[in-house]
Parts: structure tokens; C-alpha cells; sequence
């Protein structure tokens, strides 16, 4: 055995079928998520009217909208699926891509005649929001995983002055 | 191959081949613009489980970057899903 392959931690051959154990942090990640969505979501709505006009407001809420549910049901099936088995987890991601993908195929192709839609606005609204609100979350994830126990504690001046 | 030669083979007007073309070709960029990410959330969500196995202990941890590397990865399919509407639709 080389010395690479000694350091490397024992697995137990069982744990692929054993839900994984504890909280979810893709929900409170998707939560997060969807909460900022909502904030940016009027200035995006607003943004899409200025260019594209009522149309475009329309079709970038809805954008939107797609992109939100598209977090939700990703966070929910890594959720649900790790509370079975890691096993259960590999395949529901794997198969959720898919899936989703052709949600999101079927509710614009839904939607692609009506009088509302202009594609342009769609499209610039899900790369837009996807993105955004992916490095919006992972700057305040990257400060937590890097510094787990550094969350400043709220202390009045007296307190901290008790301390030294 | 065959839908090319019946595209070949139909009697269309020059915008209306012109269509034709820009929605099969943009079929094609979205298969294959989805095929990148599905390669790439396989090998992601693999050796995420591989890590969760080795330490249960940080499964929270791999469980949140294996999160955002899903959803940065899926980027690139709505990418390409964007332009195959643009174009194809």
C-alpha cells in the first residue's frame, strides 16, 4: 500500500445505505435564496420594463419565479433524499437535474405564444438572477465555512470593558 | 441525419429553411450544452458522497459547497436552455 493511500480515513461499506445525519443546509441555503430573490426581484421586474416595456416585466417575474422554484426543488429533493440514503442522494440529484431542466423546458415552451412573453426578458432574467443570487449567497457561505466559530457576538461597550 | 434530408428534400422558401436550421441547430446547442453540467454534477455529486462516506462528521459542510457546485454547474444548462430560446423558439 503506498503511504498516500495509508493516510487516507477507513470508509464503513454500510453508509452509502444510512441516511446521512443532520440538519439540511441546502434549505436554509435555498431559504436564503428565496428570500433575496424576492428583495431583488422588484428591481429586476423594474429594470425588464424600462427595456422591453409591460411585456418584459411580465416575462422577468416570471423568469424569476422559474428560477426560485427551480432552488426550492433542488434544495428539497437533496432534503428529502439524504434522509433516506447517501445512495438515494447521488440519484436524486442526478435524476432532479434532469427532471428540472425539463420543468423548465415545458413552462417556457407553455408560455412561448401568449401576448405576455418576450423571450429576451426571460432569458437575460433567469441568467441574471440564477448568478446573482448564487455570489450573493456564497459571499456570506464563504465567510462561514472559512470562520465557522467567528460569529461576533452582540456585547455592549460595559461588557467588553468587564472582560479585560 | 434524416430530418436533415427531409429538410433537404422539402420545398421551403429560403426564410422559411433559414427556420428550420436555427431551430434544429439550436436543439443540438441545448443537448449539448446540458451534457457539460450532467458530466460535471456526476463527478461533483460523486466525490461529495466519497467525502460524506470518509467523514460523516462534515457531511454539513460538503453538503453546502456540493449545494452552490450544483447550482454554479446548472448555470451553464440555462445558458445554453437561454439560447436555444432565443434562437429555436
Amino acid at each position: 500500500m503506498s503511504r498516500a493511500a495509508a493516510r487516507v480515513a477507513p470508509v464503513d461499506p454500510g453508509i452509502m445505505q444510512r441516511p446521512v445525519a443532520g440538519e439540511a443546509p441546502e434549505v436554509r441555503i435555498s431559504r436564503d435564496l428565496l428570500r433575496r430573490g424576492l428583495i431583488v426581484a422588484p428591481l429586476l421586474v423594474g429594470l425588464c420594463w424600462v427595456i422591453w416595456g409591460p411585456h418584459g416585466a411580465a416575462s422577468s417575474a416570471y423568469g424569476v419565479a422559474l428560477v426560485l422554484v427551480n432552488f426550492a426543488l433542488a434544495a428539497g429533493a437533496i432534503a428529502l433524499s439524504a434522509r433516506i440514503s447517501l445512495s438515494m442522494m447521488m440519484a436524486a440529484i442526478l435524476g432532479g437535474y434532469l427532471i428540472r431542466l425539463g420543468l423548465i423546458f415545458l413552462a417556457v415552451f407553455a408560455v412561448r405564444h401568449t401576448s405576455w412573453i418576450s423571450l429576451p426578458a426571460l432569458g437575460a432574467t433567469i441568467i441574471v438572477t440564477h448568478l446573482g443570487l448564487l455570489v450573493w449567497e456564497m459571499k456570506y457561505l464563504a465567510i462561514t465555512l472559512a470562520h465557522p466559530g467567528l460569529k461576533p457576538a452582540r456585547t455592549s461597550p460595559q461588557d467588553s470593558h468587564d472582560a479585560r | 441525419m434524416e430530418a436533415l434530408a427531409h429538410l433537404a428534400a422539402a420545398s421551403l422558401t429560403g426564410d422559411e429553411t433559414k427556420k428550420a436550421y436555427a431551430a434544429l441547430s439550436s436543439g443540438f446547442a441545448y443537448g449539448l450544452a446540458a451534457i457539460g453540467p450532467g458530466i460535471g454534477i456526476g463527478y461533483l455529486v460523486g466525490k461529495s458522497v466519497e467525502a460524506m462516506a470518509r467523514q460523516p462528521e462534515a457531511a454539513g459542510m460538503v453538503r453546502t459547497t456540493m449545494f452552490l457546485g450544483i447550482a454554479f454547474t446548472e448555470a451553464l444548462a440555462l445558458i445554453g436552455f437561454v439560447v436555444f430560446i432565443l434562437v429555436g423558439l
